[in-house]
């Protein structure tokens, strides 16, 4: 019968099977951290039971980390309980954890892939809902709660049911200047917070393929902001070369037996999808977000939406509570939009390609007056490749501040926030109320985006720099 | 955990859309190691305007949430539910619920009940016109009822079976440890591991 790429991946892991039941789902890797695992580890306790496969789990120091110094003791002291119990934990159930200070530590999305443990064709899941963006190499990755992180610990499985199958097939190419974060957030702003609810989606099309491992990632990163349960990109010689070399890669004849069991991960020519979206890449422009939650976003060249001229019920009612919350107001251009502070890093974009980006138009130029820049690079091995390669250095001298790796500003749980009132641009996910602090007010745009806005202090696209 | 088979209580209608779980349960919230004490935190940003409907002296003591479409979109925080059964709630009714936030409720003991939107907005009209009004969410007959209001709703007979006899999901896997073992012994030698030192 013919199959989706997510049904393959899916069957391949169907540990038990019977009717009437949910599908009993073998998992290869479980992403663990700080937030959502003491509770977990406390239940495994509590019911005297083992974690059955420490060999394929894995833990690093991501969401409440300090990233202003590299080593220094953490000084909100609950910040540091919890840090404390995922060491203690780890210790006890002999789980590989990569800390704060290590090489290999950073945001746990980030470094999975670095690592080279993230792969096509694999079950990956991780108490962080943004665990959609291995989904870039053809896994299966998804977030779950911690009574499921917990489930998987006890069990290496988890109970689900058959999830329902979309295809976003996304033609033509991005225009010069446009990025896969533009792509995700018109995408997003197209099909609704909650348009790919109950789906795994696979992106496909000519956009998709052209993309780098690294643009791939941030599509997949931002499935769950419309709702989908996973997104997946097919493997191909783009995720070969990527992954090829790696700390965890299969080397020698593994790689070649590994290589051929990807090559069948593709969705079969006959094969149907429960639901299919079709999107033209080439009328893609820099996107930004207006509102507080992911689907309210408009081109940078156009203007506040009018909630009036909205659909009456919900769309209209979320937006006037949303331009108040953000204190905009309608018909204003996006362009004359003021910001204090501009975030980049996250899972979202934080890695070398989006740092490369923003240092590229950041250059010889100044972050403008009154503006604070906050670089987080998303791992440990970013950082250090970017002061290899001088980035660090650009964005000093541009005045923004070079940070040390961790999920920082993108939800606030360490020092980094905003204040009430406070206007970011971020490349960050998600644009909440309070989400990058109480009463902060997000606008999500890509690291491009956010270069050229921290210069002009107002949003802009480098398009709208002067040359140099 | 507590079987679930039916409840009846007064209700608080959050008649908004995409309530999303930073909202639930602010980040703050997040960096605690218990299970516990998260009814504090629920809507804290939200309860600290006194006219918020949760602060209302006639929802006090309520156990259903009326919410509207889109309920639990975002984080995959557990916290989330943990807040909500913590404040007291026991279902939550909604026209739509994000997928993570649904599957953690069925684990934590808040039941999410979907309703199609014009139910939903009939039973926050009824529980407005009259805050003492009760809702029966009756999960053995998977049918909510509040005064002339009757509504059918879907759940699987697994999780429904699940819930009602109060069942641990860790322990019911266990019974199938046979089979996972004889998985394992399956799998790819190339497929990676963390090599634990």
């Amino acid at each position: 019968m013919a199959k989706t790429l997510a049904e393959k991946v899916w069957d391949e892991h169907v540990v038990r099977s019977a009717d009437g039941e949910p599908d009993l789902l073998y998992i290869d890797l479980h992403l663990i951290h700080e937030v959502t695992s003491p509770q977990a580890f406390d239940g495994l306790r509590m019911a005297g039971r083992t974690l059955r496969r420490p060999d394929l789990t894995l833990a690093t120091e991501d969401h409440n980390v300090p990233t202003d110094l590299l080593q220094g003791p953490i000084k909100d002291p609950i910040s540091k309980t919890q840090i404390e119990t995922l060491r203690k934990n780890c210790a006890e159930f002999g789980v590989r954890l990569y800390p704060m200070g290590d090489a290999s530590q950073g945001i746990v999305h980030v470094i999975g892939p670095q690592l080279g443990i993230t792969q096509p064709g694999m079950t990956i899941v991780c108490g962080d809902s943004h665990t959609s963006t291995h989904g870039a190499f053809g896994a299966l990755a998804f977030g779950i709660g911690t009574s499921e992180v917990e489930h998987v610990m006890a069990t290496q499985t988890l109970s689900l049911p058959r999830p329902k199958t979309m295809a976003v097939t996304v033609e033509g190419d991005l225009p010069v200047g446009t990025t896969a974060k533009d792509l995700v957030l018109a995408l997003i702003a197209q099909v609704g917070t909650g348009g790919g609810q109950g789906y795994v989606v696979e992106y496909r099309g000519d956009a998709i393929t052209k993309l780098s491992m690294e643009g791939r990632m941030t599509v997949c990163n931002m499935s769950i902001e419309w709702g989908a349960r996973a997104g997946m990109i097919a493997p191909d010689q783009t995720t070969y070369d990527y992954l090829r070399g790696r700390d965890h890669a299969p080397a020698g004849a593994d790689w070649d037996a590994a290589v051929a069991a990807w090559d069948a991960l593709r969705t079969d020519a006959d094969a149907t999808f429960d639901k299919e979206v079709v999107l033209d890449a080439s009328t893609i422009t820099p996107f930004v977000t207006w509102g507080t939650n992911p689907a309210q976003g408009v081109a940078l060249s156009d203007v506040v939406p009018d909630p009036q001229a909205l659909p009456a019920g919900n769309i209209r009612d979320a937006a006037e509570r949303a331009l108040v919350y953000m204190g905009l107001t309608a018909g204003t251009p996006m362009r004359d939009i003021a910001v204090d502070t501009v975030f980049l890093g996250s899972c979202t974009n934080g890695r070398m390609e989006d740092l490369r980006a923003a240092a590229a138009i950041l250059e010889g130029r100044k972050v403008a007056e009154g503006v604070r820049m906050l670089v987080v690079p998303g791992s440990m091995l970013v950082k250090l490749q970017a002061e290899k390669e001088g980035l660090d250095k650009v964005f000093s001298d541009a005045g923004a501040e070079w940070r040390s790796a961790g999920c920082s500003m993108c939800l606030g749980m360490n020092p980094d926030t905003l204040t009430p009132g406070e206007r970011s641009a971020s490349t960050s996910n998600r644009n909440f109320e309070g989400r990058q602090g109480r009463g902060g007010r997000t606008h999500l745009v890509s690291p491009q985006v956010a270069a050229a806005t921290a210069i002009v202090g107002r949003f802009a696209a480098p398009s709208d720099l002067q040359e140099l | 955990m507590e079987p679930f088979v039916t409840h009846t209580g007064t209700a608080v209608p959050l008649r908004r859309s995409d309530v999303d779980t930073d909202q639930i349960i602010p980040s703050d919230w997040l960096k605690r190691v218990e299970r516990t004490g998260f009814g504090k935190g629920l809507f804290a940003e939200w309860r600290e305007d006194p006219t918020f409907v949760l602060n209302r002296p006639e929802r006090q003591g309520a156990t259903v949430l009326l919410a509207g479409e889109n309920f639990g979109t975002g984080s995959s925080r557990e916290h989330a539910v943990w807040a909500l059964t913590d404040f007291g709630f026991k279902a939550v009714i909604s026209s739509r619920f994000a997928d993570i936030f649904r599957g953690n409720s069925l684990k934590g003991g808040l039941l999410p009940v979907q309703l199609p939107a014009e139910v939903v907005t009939a039973l926050m009209d009824l529980t407005d016109a009259d805050p003492t009004a009760e809702i029966t969410v009756d999960l053995d007959a998977r049918e909510v009822r509040a005064g002339a209001i009757t509504a059918p709703f879907d759940l699987d007979d697994f999780t429904r079976w699940r819930l009602m006899e109060g069942l641990d999901d860790i322990g019911l896997t266990l019974r199938h440890e046979e089979s996972v073992a004889s998985f394992e012994k399956s799998r790819p030698s190339w497929k990676p591991a963390t090599a634990v030192s």
